[in-house]
């Protein structure tokens, strides 16, 4: 029997990104199904009613959910082209750095994206501690995961695109090349892979969006 | 292996450490445990965990690896002889890692809110998430364990060692808040489930008595009062 797979995302989200980027490695066939996240599909809260977000992968029926567990399972089910490494210590490691870039790398992102004045000046060194951390784990190599891109790569990726639109957004530079010569470098190369230059979402679209949402932000906090 | 080989940082009142060391005890794996003094963190600890600072970590023929959910899946696909902690179908690790992960992004720290909860607006907002959750929780179980003893089926695995850890957490905030998250009549499959777990080989003695964790829980209480009047 044909395997149905079918991801259900939006156009810009990064962590659906993820899942498509997996998915176009491994050469899997898939469904894409977008999503209005002001109007969410029955479907979509019917796979996914404890957090009702995207990305679901749906496999045969099967709801996936959480991007990083979703890659786990693509992993597992679609052999071709691994994403992780095969040495139970650097899975560890790699499994590592992907849960930090979730619970650091976009907190602190957030926190200047979605701030302003003292609180977002505040929040500056805390990005940029963040990314030394990351860019100590390219020494010595062209992407996270070695030669070609892995596991790490397509975690981190959504930084390839997003960090100069939020540069743009906010006025701010994080990641110069003097500073980052590693991360730049990352940046580039990761950025040429096709099936990463096929898939980025439309920068001016980014810009406008996460501008209306830093708008949006700031004038919530202001009526509080 | 030789019991240098594996050294684990950590506390035992914490439901982290208390992850790894079931995942050793079910693998039957020999571990030196290096008990880490509150409010006072180890050179080794320092060293082995620069980026978070935190336990547990556990130490392998000296390589350091972080992160409990990590250490245990490490821990799996290393001792590949004996009972295997995650299921074997892809499907099913999915869920139990999306599970897992809810402990820690959902559960645990709606757990601490109710805990820190002052006044009764607080309290009763507070306790109503953590009750829909527990139903979660017992749909969880019924799906993930299709009819078994345990979140893994027939052992325990994973899952039940992610969220089972904090069994000792939960019975403290049940008796200090006098409420009852796991329930006989509301929650059978999940009260059942936690007998079953704490009784285990691999379990028993590694959680701290809830009388023991109340007097943490009570000095952590004045501890963060007095900061907080200073």
């Amino acid at each position: 029997m044909a395997d149905v797979v079918k991801v259900f995302r939006t156009w810009s989200s990064p962590f659906a990104l993820r899942v498509i980027w997996a998915l176009q490695l491994k050469g899997v066939e898939y469904e894409t199904i977008f999503e209005d996240i002001t109007n969410k599909s029955p479907l979509l809260l019917q796979y996914n009613p404890t957090y009702k977000q995207v990305p679901v992968l749906v496999h045969n029926g099967k709801p996936i959910l959480e991007s990083l567990v979703i890659l786990e399972y693509i992993e597992e089910t679609w052999k071709e082209n691994p994403l992780l490494p095969e040495d139970p210590y650097e899975r560890a490691t790699t499994r590592f750095w992907a849960k930090f870039g979730d619970d650091k790398l976009v907190p602190s992102v957030r926190g200047v994206l979605m701030t302003q004045g003292k609180e977002q000046e505040e929040g500056i060194p805390v990005v940029i501690e963040t990314l030394k951390l990351i860019e100590e784990q390219l020494k010595g190599k062209k992407f996270f995961g070695g030669e070609t891109i892995g596991f790490l790569d397509i975690a981190l990726g959504w930084t390839a695109n997003l960090m100069c639109v939020f540069e743009e957004v906010t006025g701010i530079k994080f990641l110069d090349a003097e500073t980052f010569p590693l991360l730049s470098a990352w940046i580039e190369n990761f950025s040429d892979v096709s099936v990463i230059k096929q898939n980025w979402p439309p920068r001016d679209k980014l810009v406008l969006k996460f501008q209306a949402a830093r708008e949006k932000c700031l004038a919530e906090a202001a009526t509080k | 292996m030789a019991a240098s080989d594996v050294k684990l940082l950590g506390a035992s009142p914490s439901p982290y450490v208390n992850r790894v060391q079931i995942a050793l005890n079910l693998k039957s794996i020999d571990f030196e445990f290096l008990e880490e003094t509150f409010g006072a963190k180890s050179e080794l600890l320092l060293k082995s965990n620069p980026i978070h600072k935190k336990i547990p970590v556990m130490i392998h023929n000296d390589k350091p690896i972080c992160e409990s959910l990590i250490i245990v899946q490490y821990i799996d696909e290393v001792w590949t002889s004996g009972p295997t902690i995650l299921p074997s179908d892809p499907y099913d690790r999915a869920m139990a890692r999306f599970w897992a992960a809810f402990v820690d992004d959902k559960w645990y720290p709606a757990l601490k809110e109710l805990r820190m909860a002052e006044g009764e607006e607080a309290k009763t907002a507070a306790l109503e998430k953590l009750m829909e959750m527990m139903t979660l929780w017992e749909d969880a179980f019924a799906k993930c364990g299709k009819g078994k003893g345990f979140f893994g089926g027939e052992c325990i695995g994973y899952l039940d060692i992610a969220f089972g850890s904090f069994l000792g957490w939960l019975r403290v905030t049940e008796e200090m808040g006098e409420i009852k998250l796991i329930d006989e009549a509301k929650t059978p499959g999940l009260a059942g489930w936690a007998e079953r777990f704490c009784s285990h080989e691999a379990v028993k003695g590694v959680i701290p008595e809830t009388e023991k964790l109340i007097e943490l829980a009570k000095m952590f209480q004045a501890r963060a009062k007095a900061q907080s009047q200073n």
